[in-house]
């Protein structure tokens, strides 16, 4: 019977595992928790789930399926309140929403109307007396059935105990969460380039022996600095609107890459490089020249460009073609400039392979950059870093 | 045997189900949790609850899984070897011996604290699973295996800063420490402060809450920042009086500077407070 459980749990897209599953078992048979299904919530929480960014889905599918329910997951529960509201607002006439703001706002009404609920509740009896037919609420005798606004509470009308994994308390845990960056950083640990700089604090073995067969076995210590990864890196993302489709596979690099990195340095452009880069993707106004970018960053730093190259080819053919202001010379006067300063350089695109050939954007700079034009998946990652190593 | 809270630690019900299951079937616990939950605080109370004794591992962004295990100290070796001294001889004089080392050959059994684990390289954790797993290393110098006489309780916390591989994490049991809420935080403070006044509790909390719920804090204040307030604000002698406000959301609280430890967050709060009480006149 657990088996279906553990099944269930796997279809709901939980990362479960049989050994888990197993450990479960064992837990059970231990009488580690009481015989409760509320403990049993909780133990099979602790063998089972790993990350509390699980913990909603978890709750979610243990209480279908205990409940029987049909819905794997409950769409209404995660539609947004503000968009219920903003909804409803948008149904009532002009003048039932001035009425509404004459009560105080939306908010004071529906707490007037819970207050108002909860007593015909207990009330019980009193006929059918809807909100509204004193006439002081703008629901009228035509509005809507109050019991079909969701208030805040999920169970409905039934008097039961809320069960501690209906109260999604977990559900904003759901996005904070660090991405799944852990297959992007295992390619691009490949890039440590190690260097030993600084004090010198690590014992040489090797050298230390040599030094002291030489001194006839008196003793000569030598010392070399700590290995730390000194690559230097330098990334530029491309932010203009056709890369709205590929923004979660962007963050997930770009978080991979910061935590590897130690000199890592991010500035942002909009469909192709011109004459300004920006330093944060969202204030505009603290723009870098391109041209103090390749003053301050040496040759010696890897340049990696993620874009989709995809725009229309006169932005890169010509000046003024860019879409957003009037540039001088055009975008590949400027790639090519980029190219020629730094002298490992790759292109990232996360745009598919097979549609490279349609693109004639994307044709004119793999044109001028080689085969340095890789697609942003774990396989084109570690080429890009293959090509940035030698 | 199994875990309830000390008199100085309060253990919502999950945490100690976590605790007791992690006990009874020997296998580490992983604990994550916002900063300031109590996560390493844990790892003592469970020791001092259960009576064991308590051994600690500190994990620094440079520190390598062997160092848990042993280090040989090599330069010791070097030097005494040009003195002439006898215990040259044999290198398991210079193995310097590790947290978990000590803790498999220890007489009774310990709890084991590996904490932030997550400030350590990418493959840390991967270099641990065996040890993790069957209790027992090799020691290539000595040509020995370490077995565990007494399987030590494992207590491992991280704060989220790095993903961690799927194969430690199976073999785990994991609990998430939830933020409070405003009964438990009572219960916690009660064990801190015994005796604290009533009203000036509830006001501090009501004011404690309110802060949390500021959007766009950096870096909201936790349990172990309310507990620094409520020291500042009985050294001071801070009435009841001056935490209450009729209008709680553009009240600024006095000694604000213990809950909000982020420049940009004390100005934002500040802003917002402000601004709201502007936009009430």
């Amino acid at each position: 019977m657990l088996v279906d459980f553990f099944l269930h749990l796997q279809r709901a897209r939980l990362p479960v595992s049989t050994r888990e599953f197993l450990t479960l078992l064992e837990a059970l048979r231990e009488h580690v928790a009481d015989q409760s299904i509320d403990d049993f919530h909780l133990l099979a929480r602790t063998c089972l789930i790993k990350d509390e960014a699980h913990y909603d889905r978890y709750d979610l599918a243990f209480g279908s399926y205990f409940q029987g329910a049909a819905a794997l997951f409950d769409v209404k529960a995660s539609i947004p309140e503000e968009w219920l509201r903003g909804e409803f607002m948008r149904l009532l006439s002009e003048a039932d929403r001035a009425k509404i703001e004459a009560l105080g706002g939306l908010d004071k009404l529906l707490e007037t109307f819970k207050q108002r609920l909860a007593e015909q509740r207990e009330r019980h009896a009193g006929g059918n007396k809807w909100i509204g037919t004193g006439g002081t609420s703008p629901f009228g005798s035509a509005g809507f059935n109050p019991e079909g606004i969701r208030i805040g509470q999920q169970g409905g009308g039934q008097r039961r105990a809320v069960k501690v994994w209906d109260q999604r308390s977990f559900r904003n845990l759901d996005g904070s969460v660090e991405l799944n960056t852990r297959n992007i950083k295992v390619a691009l640990r490949r890039l440590r380039r190690f260097a030993r700089e600084g004090p010198a604090e690590e014992l040489d073995l090797d050298g230390t022996i040599t030094g002291t067969a030489r001194n006839a076995g008196w003793l000569d210590l030598h010392l070399v600095p700590e290995r730390r990864n000194r690559a230097k890196v330098l990334l530029l993302l491309d932010v203009g609107g056709s890369m709205d489709p590929h923004v979660q596979l962007c963050e997930e690099l770009f978080s991979a890459a910061r935590t590897e990195f130690r000199h890592l340095e991010t500035f942002y452009f909009h469909n192709c490089v011109y004459e300004h880069v920006w330093r944060d993707n969202r204030r505009h106004n603290q723009s870098m020249g391109t041209l103090e970018l390749l003053r301050t960053y040496g040759p010696d730093w890897k340049l990696i460009v993620v874009g989709d190259a995809a725009m229309s080819p006169y932005e890169l053919l010509q000046p003024g073609g860019g879409a957003s202001h009037f540039n001088e010379e055009s975008g590949l006067a400027w790639l090519k400039r980029l190219s020629d300063h730094f002298r490992k350089l790759i292109w990232w695109n996360p745009e598919k392979v097979e549609l490279w050939e349609h693109m004639q954007s994307t044709q004119l700079i793999l044109q001028l950059l080689g085969p340095r034009m890789f697609p942003l998946t774990l396989e084109g990652i570690s080429r890009g870093i293959d090509a940035l190593r030698h | 045997m199994r875990f309830a809270g000390t008199d100085t630690y309060v253990a919502t019900p999950d945490l100690m189900l976590a605790v007791n299951a992690a006990l009874a079937l020997e296998r580490p616990l992983l604990i994550k949790g916002e900063p300031g939950t109590g996560k390493t605080l844990l790892a003592e109370e469970v020791a001092r609850a259960l009576k064991r004794p308590l051994l600690q591992w500190h994990i620094k962004s440079t520190t390598k899984a062997m160092q848990g295990l042993y280090e040989y100290d090599a330069v010791s070796r070097l030097r005494d070897s040009q003195l002439g001294d006898g215990r040259v001889g044999d290198i398991a004089n210079y193995l310097k011996r590790g947290v978990l080392w000590d803790a498999f050959e220890a007489d009774s059994p310990a709890v084991v604290l590996i904490d932030e684990i997550d400030k350590a390289d990418l493959e840390f954790p991967n270099d641990l699973l065996r040890e993790l797993d069957r209790m027992e290393f090799y020691v290539y110098e000595t040509q020995r295996t370490i077995v565990a006489r007494h399987r030590p309780l494992v207590v491992i916390t991280s704060n989220n800063e790095k993903e961690l591989p799927d194969a430690f994490l199976r073999r785990c049991f994991f609990h998430y420490i939830r933020f409070p809420d405003k009964e438990t935080m009572t219960r916690i403070v009660d064990v801190h402060f015994p005796g604290l006044k009533r009203a000036l509790l509830s006001e501090a909390l009501e004011v404690f809450f309110n802060l949390r719920e500021v959007p766009g804090l950096k870096k909201k204040p936790s349990t172990s920042e309310l507990l620094d307030w409520l020291k500042l604000l009985l050294a001071e002698d801070i009435p009841p009086e001056a935490l209450h406000s009729t209008d709680s959301k553009v009240f600024i609280p006095p000694l604000h500077g213990a809950l909000l430890k982020n420049e940009q967050d004390v100005h934002l709060f500040e802003r917002v407070a402000f601004m709201r009480r502007a936009g009430r006149n």
